[in-house]
């Protein structure tokens, strides 16, 4: 019997919904680590019950968590309580919360300032982990996108960290500024075909891709058009809020910018804007039906200084045709007097045959259809406000 | 209060760190040489490595901002690491409390 499982990082604290492959009974765990930011989960498509949890505080840092059962338990990978910090020869053991950029020389020097607000420049300071993706293939491997911006991958379940240091060396990082939710390295897509390549996007510097398992990256953002940058055509400098992928055409993404709903055909290349008859083309979340890769959702808000759905009227837009041509969905979904938002990593789909769709809003609702969108029913009401959503199709 | 056992400092973490480190109530250190707040913390990483970054920077080893030292009702926070901690936390009479600033939240 097939199941989904629903991992919800929240403002204070996690929780995993669980549900048959009917998605209409659920029973929800939670809060585990109650009181921090859980920014993000998600489970290793190669070893279903590990899950990777970043586990966040503006008091206390960062943490990573890891489970091997499902969500049951969790460790902190390389320092299970109780252990010395050190091995035998006296080498520190993996340190799983430990985020260092590269200051090797090859990289290091140039690469320790970005652009601050008031565009002087600023020094690279971790502040968390926003998005930790598994790899399709190796438990053992996770990429991790961080604040400030910059990709990590753990080749060692999460014990021990390295930054993949070209990414921030390829020569634009002077340019790269923070949005207002910080200079996050948010979204991480590996091409199912080829996990050499891999798309990450930033805000505020834009999209950014490897094709050698990330040692070297380039800026993949023309056909972008950004107002509020002094050239809105520059090669950096966009504030991309999410990129999907579709697994059965990956060379097709597309782009939730902050303003303009995009897509590219060739990998990221070559963008050009979808976003047609949308009521607002602002948003946070983006993603593709797991069966029908014309098929792609988005969730509308209303500006960048209104961060709420147009109208008080919670509506999942979809389009049957890659985008352009866009239906408002919402059956099951407050029509009056909502205003939540739903951030850049708080959507989701499985892959059962009526690919269900998940979302979670800062409301603390987390909706679900298990009809590709048709129909809505909220599987909790009243959690933390909900920072990611994922989903897990278990066999 | 209980007996504190001999030589034992005792420290009061943040809920949150009591929760990540999974105690209840103090934490009892035995701390090698003269107790300072570096050779407490030390001390108390070696035996809770999940805190490590939580409390001090990994690399600077700087205390993190939002968090502060206290004992016998004074702040050491803007002491040096180093320096012995009071009489009255040696011998186990008061706490070393680690605080997080109370805001936001």
């Amino acid at each position: 019997m097939s199941g989904v499982r629903v991992l919800v990082g929240t403002r204070k604290g996690a929780f995993i919904l669980t549900s048959d492959g009917k998605r209409q009974k659920w029973d929800v765990s939670g809060p585990h680590f109650a009181g921090w930011e859980i920014y993000h989960m998600k489970g290793s498509p190669a070893s279903p019950n590990r899950i990777y949890a970043s586990q966040t505080s503006g008091w206390f840092g960062q943490i990573i968590q890891r489970s091997d059962d499902g969500g049951k338990t969790w460790i902190q990978p390389g320092t299970p309580p109780g252990e010395p910090t050190t091995g035998p020869g006296g080498m520190p053991k993996g340190e799983s919360n430990k985020f260092v950029y590269d200051t090797s020389a090859e990289t290091g020097k140039p690469l320790t300032t970005h652009q601050w607000y008031d565009g002087t420049q600023h020094p690279w300071e971790f502040k968390r982990v926003w998005h930790l993706e598994p790899s399709l293939s190796e438990p053992e491997v996770v990429y991790a996108g961080v604040e400030d911006a910059a990709i990590f991958r753990s080749k060692d379940g999460g014990k021990s960290w390295q930054e993949l240091s070209g990414l921030r060396g390829h020569g634009t990082g002077p340019k790269w500024q923070p949005g207002a939710g910080g200079m996050c390295l948010h979204t991480i897509v590996v091409d199912p075909r080829n996990p050499r390549r891999i798309v990450i996007a930033i805000s505020a510097a834009g999209a950014f891709r490897t094709d050698d398992g990330g040692k070297t990256w380039k800026p993949i953002n023309k056909g972008l058009h950004s107002q509020y940058i002094p050239n809105p055509t520059a090669e950096i400098g966009h504030c991309v809020h999410h990129i999907a992928m579709s697994r059965k055409r990956p060379n097709t993404l597309f782009m939730q910018k902050h303003w303009d709903v995009m897509r590219s055909d060739d990998g990221g290349d070559n963008w050009k804007e979808v976003s047609g008859n949308l009521p607002t083309d602002f948003g946070f979340v983006i993603d593709v039906h797991t069966h029908e890769p014309e098929t792609i959702y988005v969730v509308p808000i209303k500006s960048d200084g209104e961060h709420f759905p147009p109208d008080g009227k919670l509506r999942v837009y979809r389009s049957r045709t890659g985008g352009n041509e866009w239906e408002a969905l919402t059956k099951g979904l407050p029509q009056k007097d909502c205003y939540v938002n739903v951030l850049r990593d708080a959507m989701a789909v499985d892959s059962l045959d009526k690919c269900g769709i998940y979302f979670g809003t800062t409301g603390g609702q987390v909706y679900c259809s298990a009809d590709a969108g048709d129909n809505w029913t909220p599987i909790v009401h009243d959690l933390p406000a909900v920072l990611s959503v994922e989903v897990q199709t278990l066999s | 209060m209980t007996a504190v056992p001999s030589g034992k400092i005792r420290v009061i973490l943040p809920p949150h760190l009591r929760g990540l480190a999974h105690v209840k109530g103090e934490v009892l250190l035995q701390v090698a040489g003269t107790p300072s707040v570096r050779s407490v913390l030390d001390a108390l990483e070696a035996a809770y490595p999940m805190l490590r970054g939580t409390i001090r920077d990994h690399v600077t080893q700087q205390r993190r901002p939002f968090l502060r030292f206290f004992a016998c009702e004074e702040d050491l926070s803007h002491e040096s690491p180093d320096t012995p901690l009071p009489e009255a936390v040696v011998s186990g009479k008061e706490p070393l409390l680690i605080l997080g600033a109370i805001a936001g939240g």
